[in-house]
């Protein structure tokens, strides 16, 4: 397949998938959300429940939901349906399931002078995610607790930018009330937005590579994900032609299962002697 | 036989997500999630 064939079918699928999770439509016009069944079962991306037309839960907000409640300090139900995904796709979910990853992907369309490959300092930004998923998903959530011995979900309160696009604005625009409990933190999370989305035109994906803590996650299961990538030494001779076509700068020659990579495929589609096989059974060892 | 041998970890951890989605059910999180994500998250839109 060629790099612009994939990279329609891609959007394709990162469409149909966004329209899929958040199909309530009515949320968005009444400014509310939806309170089906549904909402028990967490969605594969980075998917604000509070969004209008959500009809799954963000595993992220999830997992702060319950460690924050007062007689659990872990969710064997959210790292189940975390295991089951990554397992299933590694960080195949970042790049073609993740509502935020289309958001940013749309936006890195827009023409800039000079695109940059990666921000400067980018081997020690990237792990900038671990930190987050440590700190704001796990242990600040456990350990700063209020009066009545409650967490928060510090990750969702000060930085999920998905939570501000999909959840925030269209709700507090739609609804009155909500516009009256306006503060600085809407202020700050708001600019947050605004940030990385100007950030993403000028840079592939900044929020997927630096910040995320789902994909920190899922980067992790990227070599041992029935779906994942391998090379044929006998067909591959170093080229780079990989390396070039990837947004992300990953020398998949090398790293076919770095945990950075999102499975855009373009490099599978770049490769001039068809070297890198992708599936649950590669033909070749890596 | 080749696809079991290949995926090994990839499928020992999906069987794991399994025993886990069964276990957080036993323990009442479904109910959990379930009551977080049907109400407006007021730190997720940034007003809480």
């Amino acid at each position: 397949m060629g790099k612009k064939k994939i990279n329609h079918l891609r959007t394709a699928v990162q469409l149909c998938t966004a329209a899929l999770t958040n199909g309530y439509a009515a949320g968005f016009i009444q400014g509310k959300i939806y309170k089906g069944p549904t909402k028990q079962v967490c969605v594969p991306g980075l998917n604000c429940y509070s969004c209008p037309g959500a009809l799954g839960a963000c595993p992220i907000g999830s997992f702060q939901a319950v460690v924050t409640s007062r007689d659990r300090s872990f969710s064997f139900y959210v790292v189940g349906f975390l295991l089951i995904f990554g397992g299933l796709l590694g960080r195949f979910v970042c790049g073609w399931l993740c509502p935020f990853g289309l958001v940013q992907d749309l936006v890195h369309k827009i023409p800039f002078p000079k695109k940059w490959k990666k921000l400067p300092g980018d081997k020690y930004l990237r792990w900038l995610k671990y930190l987050i998923l440590v700190g704001f998903v796990i242990l600040l959530p456990l350990t700063v607790l209020d009066v009545v011995g409650q967490g928060q979900p510090w990750f969702c309160k000060y930085i999920c930018p998905s939570g501000t696009l999909f959840g925030g604005l269209p709700l507090v625009s739609a609804n009155p009330a909500l516009q009256s409990a306006l503060s600085w933190l809407f202020a700050w999370k708001v600019g947050l937005l605004v940030f990385l989305l100007l950030l993403s035109v000028v840079v592939y994906r900044p929020f997927c590579r630096y910040l995320c803590p789902l994909g920190a996650v899922y980067g992790l299961f990227n070599p041992v994900a029935l779906y994942r990538y391998s090379i044929d030494p006998a067909k591959c001779t170093g080229c780079t032609a990989c390396q070039k076509a990837c947004p992300l700068d990953i020398p998949v020659h090398k790293t076919p299962n770095s945990p950075e990579c999102i499975r855009c495929g373009r490099c599978k589609a770049a490769c001039p002697h068809g070297a890198i096989c992708t599936g649950a059974a590669p033909k070749k060892p890596e | 036989m080749r696809f079991l041998r290949q995926n090994r970890a990839g499928l020992a951890l999906i069987g794991l997500g399994l025993v886990f989605l069964v276990l957080g059910a036993g323990r009442g999180e479904i109910e959990l999630v379930y009551r977080k994500a049907v109400n407006i998250c007021m730190e997720c839109i940034g007003l809480g």
